[in-house]
């Protein structure tokens, strides 16, 4: 399939999904409108509330927002995940000791843990980031954790040969081979931070795209509604589309860079 | 041996015993007794099993002997054999750095500045013949030419000892004899003391001065060995044509074939066991 026919036939989809979803919720089908628009609205009404955002300019603060704690959010995780995996890959004991509480508390489902981060840390942007730290973290610090664990044998003997300290195989064995385990899951630990804030926001906060369709919401705004989740949707594709950029750069040496690890 | 020549490297009575998980112990290699003298290739030969790898490893100080010494330029060793160099079975290289950053790294953490060891990895790569190369990850070259990075990456250390595990193990028949051309090649140039081990006796004979073989494990000892009296400088292709390669090969495999036998009966049983 070409380039072109593969584009036209998804462009496709997305336009008779569209002309069915006004259709149904326009015109009665035996007397009877299946969707109604207080329940499902309509594109053309989704469409222009997307249109009055974004030439009023309200939109951008929200996603600046929105943008601002995820990237906090995937810093601050990735920073302590690595710092936590390289700890523990090279501490056996001390990972042992830690052990029954990283699978407790990676068992919890991190959105109980919204209510006592906006108790802690206020409305503010501080405790959407906190609840998307709490999500990257342990994506990152399992990769790592495994990254430093499964390097080669053969690989870390013939660093020791050529003459390596601990410090160098450090920086030439055990860093890069953690390092490709962590970019291999960088699709999924971006989208936790992204989630980890949208979700912050939804619970409790004063802006940001959460917030945004929380209000809608509130008001039974259903056009509101969709309206924010297609913004948030274009938003999570195009911060997607920069993570595989990043990904093609850093992983060049891999077979295979997008092989989905982790 | 005698004591008095000098020696590159020495194994003296050096056993390898492993515990294994229910506490008994596995005697890998029974008091081995192997000296190579500086500019010596020597070639340890043995059925699979039989501890050869381990007898090497023991010489690079990755492993420690149970009982026994270990000499490098008549100095006990201690750790890890900073005079050797250690080219692997496996894939040994780093598989984030090109090639030529895998060559260069073995100057680089020595101290040497990044331009010069860039400027003589490079070196090394058009010695392998890999000078195109240079800016390859490993997963983009063949396994010979991985073969090639990792030699040139084992030599631009000038280690005074070359310590061979299998190298050419993994390779096809033909890039096999490329490569052992291209190490006599390298080799002819500076001499090193060579400690090389594989299964293929044809390949021993061929590439060395001495060849030592092996008995079949467990408790594997050290049952023959040959010097090969063939002229230098050899052409791996020409050499197996030799009358004399012939007499040799004949005279080495009437030993080796019964140690070939009894590992792979051992092997067998040991897999009916399980």
């Amino acid at each position: 399939m070409s380039r072109l026919t593969l584009l036209s036939l998804q462009l496709l989809v997305a336009i008779v999904a569209i002309v069915l979803w006004q259709f149904f919720s326009a015109i009665p089908v035996f007397g009877k409108i299946l969707l109604p628009p207080f329940f499902f609205s309509n594109p053309v009404d989704v469409f222009s509330q997307i249109v009055k955002w974004f030439s009023t300019g309200v939109i951008w603060r929200h996603l600046a927002i929105t943008l601002w704690e995820s990237i906090l959010a995937f810093a601050i995780g990735s920073l302590g995940g690595i710092m936590v995996g390289f700890w523990f890959a090279r501490q056996p004991r001390v990972a042992a000791v830690f052990d029954p509480y990283v699978k407790m508390i990676n068992a919890l489902p991190r959105v109980v843990l919204a209510p006592i981060f906006t108790l802690w840390l206020g409305l503010g942007i501080w405790s959407k980031v906190a609840l998307g730290v709490t999500l990257v973290f342990f994506i990152v610090f399992f990769n790592v954790y495994q990254g430093v664990k499964e390097v080669s044998r053969t690989v870390l003997d013939n660093g020791r040969m050529l003459g390596m300290s601990e410090r160098q195989l450090m920086r030439h064995v055990y860093w890069p081979s953690a390092l490709s385990w962590m970019f291999s899951s960088l699709h999924t630990s971006v989208g936790f931070a992204v989630v980890g804030a949208v979700v912050g926001e939804y619970l409790g906060s004063a802006a940001g795209l959460g917030y945004l369709i929380q209000q809608a919401e509130g008001i039974f705004d259903v056009a509101g509604v969709f309206a924010g989740m297609f913004v948030l949707s274009a938003f999570v594709i195009l911060i997607d589309m920069g993570v595989t950029l990043v990904e093609r750069r850093l992983l060049v040496w891999r077979p295979m860079a997008a092989d989905g690890r982790g | 041996m005698q004591t008095t020549t000098p020696t590159a490297v020495a194994l003296e009575d050096t056993k390898v015993a492993f515990r294994l998980g229910d506490g008994r112990v596995y005697t890998a290699v029974e008091e081995a007794h192997l000296a190579v003298a500086p500019g010596e290739f020597v070639a340890i030969v043995g059925p699979t099993g039989c501890g050869k790898s381990t007898l090497l490893n023991v010489a690079a100080g990755l492993l420690k002997p149970a009982s026994g010494r270990v000499r490098v330029f008549d100095r006990p060793l201690a750790g890890l054999n900073r005079d050797a160099g250690y080219l692997f079975q496996a894939d040994a290289l780093f598989p984030w750095k090109t090639a030529i950053d895998n060559v260069a790294i073995g100057l680089e953490i020595k101290g040497a500045p990044r331009a010069m060891a860039l400027e003589r990895a490079q070196g090394w790569l058009t010695s392998v013949g890999l000078g195109a190369f240079a800016n390859r990850y490993p997963h983009m070259l063949s396994g010979g030419q991985r073969k090639r990075v990792a030699l040139a990456q084992v030599l631009i250390r000038d280690p005074k000892i070359l310590l061979m595990d299998e190298p050419f193990g993994p390779l096809d028949a033909q890039t096999r004899q490329v490569m052992g051309n291209l190490l006599l090649e390298l080799w002819s140039a500076d001499r090193k003391a060579v400690l090389f081990v594989t299964h293929d006796l044809e390949e021993a004979i061929a590439l060395a001065d001495r060849v030592v073989i092996m008995s079949a494990g467990p408790s594997s000892r050290i049952i023959g060995d040959w010097r090969v009296a063939l002229p230098r400088p050899r052409d791996i292709f020409e050499v197996r044509l030799d009358r004399e390669f012939h007499a040799l090969h004949r005279e080495i495999w009437s030993v080796l074939k019964d140690e070939v036998m009894k590992g792979y009966a051992q092997s067998s049983q040991a897999m009916e066991a399980v």
